[in-house]
């Protein structure tokens, strides 16, 4: 593999794609890898204050009498998690450290919560994108104690007398362990000993000493009076923990296909030596010799969100309904914030039916020449736990219209080339690996040849339109 | 010249070259392809969460008058099927299917545990998973997934009419198609481009790249086969002109023209009734009692009401009580309708349960939902259960 080759891979991982600039100048991988992380901490995306919240709490609703304006407040309010959705989108589109955003996004799979109240979402993508590459540790202890997750797994209600054991079998199942690896009665002790983790009216973490059971628990072999602290602990100890999440990470960062369980191994153990360190953990499958290689290019499907922001990373986008990109994102089956379930997204071949294909091919011609798409997303959209207003029957049939894209720059990056060079280069950028030649010699029959600006969009345009478009 | 103009051109002169086979040929052609077994199963979907108490009423219990105040249906409007319960007045027709034993209503369905949110309740219909279980396929799918592959020559073998498929439909090496404009997707399939790109569909080694070209193929098999389809049957009958009175409409011309899918995935939306549920309600299923009706009225008129059964269900049904805003939040077990030619206990299948005995102010379910997948995919579409419900269900004997 090639310089460019192994950058271009690296940015399709660790990122949303290469860039124009990154493709004409690859760097030596250890540099690039450096570059990736960031040196401090990322801002907090906000969009909810705590003095908003403040007015929208259930205690200061509470207050306001007249129904009918409780009821447009509160509507406006959980609204809020679209914008929420779109403000991420958009620092995904224009961060310079893409790798910050896309495993914030892995762990919003992971972690996965399904609320409807955009401050608690805020909150817990905050606290994703602050740990994201730090300590798991760190990020299972403040996830577990995120209000988000709390009122998810229903731990508000796990109390002594009634224990609820939500929260304790998934950050088994699901966060740490995987199946196969704890018993039924672990979840019930575990279940005790998160009894009184609770939150307040400001979606802060309390701990219920009145409600915590304070006996001895026996916990995957271990006897004590237990807290979550030390469950959470527990779960650290195990090696098994490492190996679950570092496989997990590979399906997401690596490849959809069968994993080398060796190299999984390895990582794992050094994941687990570098006391959970995530960072590492990645930077270690990025400087890794096998990672470059030929079987990995072309390996993964693109997630919706990939897609998206891939499309946005390389041509600026200007969507005048900005509502399209939630769209969007329901059509192609990955909502942000409203995973299907806590187990979050699957991925690899899930995204790919024949509807979604077929949409996917069709999307860059809606979006980059404004072609009209009438397609119209399940109606699952319910707002949760709370009454529906408005009237659910409408007809919410969407359609991509009335986007601008501006090709200035990219055109202008492209005229640098001969003309023969062009469709070869423009696929370099593109895809994972060259075209087979029959589909190569297909495109050319539909080029628009009129003049050098028009033969350069289409160019992108078909190439974008391919199967081969879908993987990364 | 543009992209989207070359492609155009290619199309049409492919569109009419198709339309100039004569129909009668096509429809000869298409009778080759004969089921093994002619059973029809059709799914209609009720998402929101339909209120099971208001569709099927214990209109003597004063338990439910005194639990819906304002949202309770009148005795005198019930359409009463027994000294206990009626039907929501809306249903007129079901009440016409019932009379002539070509109705089931089983009561009480649900399972342990229920889940109140939508989307998790829905994922365990769908996949039809235990409810501490996490699975990313769909029963239907994985019924394609072990189906024989000359029954899905055309890759049609279940069929959304949606443009988004569901996870009901989604197997781990196979998935169902999703059609809602037949001529809309028919046309997106028929680009040049899209053609010669599927004419590829079999060169591809890799693995990941191979299965989008077998998808794609797919897609351009599907389009073309069901477009033909569509054109071979036309109905006389007047089906409601609503988004669930045309889905039923284009279910009934596939099944008419002998079409070689076997299950038909048709939802109907709406049925969140959290405020002023009534009005809503008595809509929806008014639109349902005439959309069904006019689709068994078709299929009796064309002898195939024996080979067709028809299921409605919804993720859950609605609590007891009715809330401050005339509505219903959400709720445990609910009721399933079956429809068929050839029901072999039609009628109220089992008692609606016990308003008197309730888990936390919502019914408990008495029928698993998983019994009723076991019995359709054993008894009617004559495959494994077991396989893919991964354990083994008592069956229900209303087929």
């Amino acid at each position: 593999m090639n310089l460019l080759q192994k950058n271009k891979l690296l940015y399709s991982r660790a990122g949303f794609g290469i860039s124009i600039t990154e493709f004409q100048n690859p760097k030596p991988i250890n540099e690039a890898v450096d570059s990736l992380f960031p040196k401090s901490l990322p801002g907090d995306l906000e969009l909810i204050t705590a003095e908003d919240w403040a007015k929208h709490k259930p205690s200061a609703m509470k207050e306001i009498m007249d129904e009918g304006e409780k009821k447009e407040i509160k509507k406006a309010f959980r609204q809020k998690t679209k914008d929420i959705n779109l403000l991420w989108v958009q620092a995904m589109v224009n961060t310079s450290y893409p790798l910050m955003e896309k495993t914030a996004m892995f762990w919003h799979g992971h972690f996965a919560t399904h609320i409807g109240n955009p401050y608690y979402d805020q909150k817990l993508l905050n606290i994703f994108r602050k740990n994201g590459l730090g300590k798991f540790s760190d990020l299972l202890r403040a996830t577990s104690k995120s209000s988000a997750m709390l009122q998810f797994l229903n731990n508000q209600q796990n109390k002594k007398q009634h224990p609820n054991e939500n929260f304790a079998r998934e950050v088994m199942e699901l966060f740490t362990l995987g199946r196969g690896h704890y018993s039924e009665d672990d979840i019930k002790e575990a279940a005790r000993a998160f009894t009184g983790w609770a939150f307040d009216g400001d979606g802060e973490f309390i701990f219920r000493k009145g409600q915590h059971d304070d006996g001895e628990k026996t916990f995957l072999g271990k006897t004590g009076k237990f807290t979550g602290d030390d469950i959470i602990d527990i779960l650290l100890e195990q090696k098994q923990t490492s190996i679950f999440i570092t496989q997990k990470i590979y399906r997401f960062f690596v490849s959809d296909e069968k994993m080398d369980d060796k190299r999984v191994n390895q990582l794992a153990k050094d994941f687990y030596d570098s006391n959970y360190h995530i960072g590492t953990l990645l930077k270690n499958i990025f400087t890794s010799d096998w990672f470059y290689s030929e079987t990995i290019c072309g390996s993964k499907i693109k997630s919706p969100i990939e897609l998206l922001v891939g499309y946005q990373r390389l041509l600026p986008i200007q969507f005048n309904n900005d509502r399209t990109v939630i769209h969007l994102q329901k059509i192609l089956g990955q909502y942000l914030f409203n995973p299907p379930s806590v187990a979050g997204w699957h991925g690899g071949k899930e995204w790919i039916d024949s509807s979604s294909l077929a949409f996917r091919m069709r999307l860059p011609e809606a979006i980059f020449l404004s072609k009209e798409l009438n397609i119209k997303p399940k109606e699952m959209d319910f707002d949760i736990m709370e009454p529906i207003h408005g009237d659910m029957m409408q007809e919410t049939q969407f359609k991509v219209g009335k986007i601008t894209v501006d090709w200035n720059e990219y055109i202008a990056f492209w005229k640098k080339y001969k003309k023969e060079e062009l469709q070869y280069q423009i696929t370099n950028l593109l895809l994972p690996y060259p075209l087979e030649d029959t589909i190569q010699k297909e495109l050319s029959n539909y080029v628009d040849n009129d003049t050098i600006d028009e033969y350069i969009k289409s160019i992108t345009i078909l190439l974008m339109e391919l199967p081969e478009y879908q993987l990364t | 010249m543009s992209i989207s103009r070359r492609k155009f051109l290619e199309t049409s002169a492919l569109a009419s070259a198709s339309l100039m086979v004569p129909q009668f040929l096509k429809g000869f052609e298409q009778k080759k392809i004969i089921n093994k077994n002619n059973k029809i199963l059709i799914v209609v979907q009720l998402s929101g969460g339909n209120d099971g108490l208001n569709t099927i009423i214990p209109y003597r219990n004063d338990l439910y008058y005194k639990n819906r105040q304002d949202i309770g249906i009148n005795k005198d409007k019930v359409i009463s099927l027994n000294d206990e319960i009626g039907l929501n007045p809306s249903l007129k027709g079901l009440k016409q299917l019932y009379d002539s034993g070509n109705l089931s209503i089983i009561n009480g369905v649900g399972y342990p545990h229920p889940n109140r949110s939508h989307f998790r309740s829905m994922d365990i219909w769908h996949s039809g998973s235990a409810e501490n279980e996490f699975i990313n396929t769909g029963w239907i799918g994985r019924y394609l997934d072990i189906a024989d592959v000359d029954l899905n020559v055309h890759n049609t073998l279940a069929l959304e009419t949606d443009d988004t498929l569901s996870l009901a439909l989604k197997g781990e090496f196979k998935k169902a198609i999703a059609v809602k404009d037949i001529n809309q997707f028919h046309n997106a399939a028929s680009t040049s481009f899209f053609r010669k790109l599927a004419s590829h569909s079999n060169e591809h080694q890799e693995k990941l790249a191979g299965y989008l070209y077998k998808t794609l193929g797919e897609i351009k098999s599907a389009a073309d086969y069901i477009y033909d389809q569509s054109k071979i049957y036309t109905t006389l009958q007047t089906y409601p002109n609503t988004q669930l009175g045309k889905q039923c409409k284009t279910v009934g011309s596939l099944i008419m023209a002998n079409t070689e899918t076997k299950i038909y995935y048709v939802s109907h939306g709406g049925y969140d009734t959290h405020n002023a549920q009534n009005a809503r309600q008595d809509k929806l299923l008014q639109d349902l009692d005439e959309s069904l009706s006019a689709l068994v009225s078709d299929l009796k008129h064309n002898n195939r009401f024996e080979d067709v059964l028809i299921m409605t269900f919804s993720e859950f049904g609605r609590r007891v009580s009715q809330n401050a805003s005339k509505g219903t939040d959400h709720g445990t077990a609910s009721n399933l309708f079956f429809i068929s030619g050839s029901l072999k206990k039609p009628g109220i299948y089992n008692s609606i349960p016990n308003l008197n005995d309730l888990d936390e102010g919502d019914l408990k379910y008495e029928i698993d939902f998983k019994q009723a997948y076991a019995t359709i995919l054993d008894k009617w579409l004559q495959t494994s259960s077991t396989e893919i419900l991964n354990k083994k269900f008592t069956h229900l004997d209303f087929i």
